[in-house]
């Protein structure tokens, strides 16, 4: 009974990986010329080789290190802070993964002209109240405001899962080293943030995961303009808008060869926790 | 934690968290306010904003100038069509797999979830050669089976998950009160199945309502679901900010109110049972 599903998503994986495959060791140009031949390596070494190679690489570790170390770091202080009795945690909870849902083109839509807008932007406005200049927000710190929009999108999930995590652990250890005189930063030091290490690996992995492939909020912003090209965006570029298929391609297989290294580490925690 | 905590700590903490919330749910609120607006106030100061007068134009405009409904219909479908159609391939393989578990489930479980990690830009030239051959690009039939195939390792592992809390044990018990093989199936095990498989569904509904990747990707004009529609307003033409707050307010209302009742099902599908 699983050969449906087993058989649709070989076809999903092998199909389009082997046309992949096969692409990035020709030289193909289908609005020019179409199949040129074979070509062997040489998409794989011009793709790196070229200069925008290496800035969409820093991009992209930009991209994903800034969203990582913001969300987690925020995420853990509101698990904690929506962990506590509060007044109205419902909504509070509700209000809090609301970004979540929102889906990216209007996040990045929103965000650029609602608020980043350099005249019109709710920022602006509020720069001005201050005397002070309007930032150029996705031109001139394009970076840290693309950091800033998806780390928004983001920030609710990794707080939903370091919350179940803070929520599934023992009460009673806590109340223990409190009764022995543990302050507050020493409990959440040496029990608290042992106990949630997992999680936070979880939310490291599985954003990584996603973060490498962010490309709605890039498309829909900046459009991989000022320095804002991710090795995603660099292959899409490549495939679709120059229709260099043979480079895009080889790009490509350097994707994926990238997302399975960080998967390994990712199914071997989701593995351990199956047998469990 | 339930300990007792005095009043003011729960006053004091209670306002750090709302004033946490609404400033990460300050954005979706701030367009909810422009989309009332029209197009002159909604790009005045905030307070310029707050104190003009509201209005309901802006969702008739654009309804009359760019058939928001049509897109709203492409959403619609593709998102409950991929769902529905994944829950049909999913269930039989999540069932043999949660009650007739080989030496191999396991790896084949892993295998599907990895599946899911494969970054799309990756493929992208493939499925769009394979689209353009078959004659699906820019179809609703197209969209549908892209999304069904990448949320289908998810919906395998959510309904893997949910039935394998179903106890054997209850079938065995029909079987001795004398069940046949139709009754166990409709009186016993689908009434504990339906909740697994509307939770699965839900999240999934949410997944592929918010897929930007190739519905930006695959579609243009025709098939366009809310998430392609709305990148259109990324090169707009005089103001639009209380247009472009209209269209975004109804493109994530129903998601959002979706959301707020599927926080746990996300931890499970997201996380892959690895946080809980």
């Amino acid at each position: 009974m699983m050969a449906p599903a087993v058989v649709l998503l070989l076809g999903w994986m092998l199909v389009p990986l082997t046309m992949t495959l096969f692409f990035s060791f020709k030289k193909y140009l289908p609005l020019r010329g179409g199949d040129l031949g074979w070509v062997g390596f040489e998409n794989y070494v011009r793709f790196v080789s070229s200069s925008s190679f290496w800035p969409a690489v820093g991009t992209t570790l930009l991209i994903v290190g800034g969203v990582l170390v913001i969300t987690v770091l925020l995420g853990i202080a509101l698990a904690l802070l929506l962990d506590q009795p509060i007044w109205g945690q419902g909504i509070v909870r509700i209000l809090v993964i609301a970004p979540f849902f929102v889906m990216p083109t209007v996040s990045g839509l929103v965000w650029k002209n609602m608020f980043m807008d350099p005249v019109n932007g709710f920022f602006a406005h509020i720069w001005r109240l201050f005397g002070a200049e309007p930032i150029q927000w996705l031109s001139h710190a394009s970076m840290p405001s693309l950091v800033m929009i998806i780390s928004w999108q983001w920030l609710p999930f990794a707080t939903l899962i370091l919350l179940t995590a803070i929520q599934s652990m023992d009460f009673e250890q806590l109340e223990a080293a409190e009764m022995d005189g543990a302050r507050p930063v020493g409990r959440f030091w040496f029990i608290t943030l042992p106990h949630l290490a997992r999680a936070i690996t979880v939310v490291i992995l599985i954003q990584t995961i996603f973060l490498l492939s962010i490309f709605a909020e890039i498309f829909v912003t900046t459009a991989g303009a000022f320095g804002t090209k991710t090795l995603t965006y660099l292959i899409f570029q490549r495939v679709l808008e120059s229709q260099n298929v043979g480079l895009g391609s080889a790009g490509g297989v350097y994707a994926i060869i990238l997302a399975n290294i960080v998967a390994v580490f990712l199914l071997r925690i989701v593995g351990k926790n199956l047998d469990a | 934690m339930a300990r007792a905590t005095s009043n003011r700590q729960k006053l004091i903490t209670s306002i750090i968290a709302w004033a946490a919330a609404i400033v990460i749910f300050f954005p979706i609120l701030w367009i909810i306010v422009l989309s009332f607006k029209a197009e002159g106030d909604a790009i005045r100061t905030p307070l310029g904003v707050l104190t003009s007068s509201w209005t309901l134009d802006s969702y008739a405009v654009v309804q009359d100038r760019s058939d928001y409904l049509k897109h709203f219909f492409n959403s619609v479908i593709v998102a409950v069509g991929s769902t529905l159609l994944g829950i049909l391939v999913a269930v039989p393989a999540a069932w043999s797999m949660a009650f007739v578990p080989s030496k191999r489930t396991r790896g084949i479980l892993m295998w599907m979830l990895s599946t899911k990690m494969l970054p799309a830009v990756g493929v992208l030239y493939p499925i769009y050669l394979l689209f353009i051959q078959l004659g699906i690009l820019d179809s609703r039939t197209g969209l549908v089976i892209v999304l069904m195939l990448i949320n289908l390792p998810i919906i395998v592992w959510m309904l893997y998950t949910y039935f394998r809390e179903i106890p054997a044990e209850i079938l065995e018990a029909a079987r001795m009160d004398g069940a046949g093989m139709r009754a166990e199936l409709l009186y016993v095990l689908t009434p504990m199945a339906i909740p697994g498989i509307a939770s699965t569904m839900l999240l999934n509904v949410i997944l592929a309502w918010n897929e930007a990747f190739w519905t930006l990707n695959l579609t243009a004009a025709k098939a366009a679901p809310l998430t392609a529609f709305i990148a259109s307003y990324s090169s707009p033409e005089g103001l639009f900010y209380a247009k472009l707050s209209a269209a975004s307010v109804m493109a994530i209302a129903p998601i959002l109110v979706m959301g707020w009742f599927s926080q746990k099902q996300l931890v499970r599908g997201l996380t892959f049972g690895a946080v809980k």
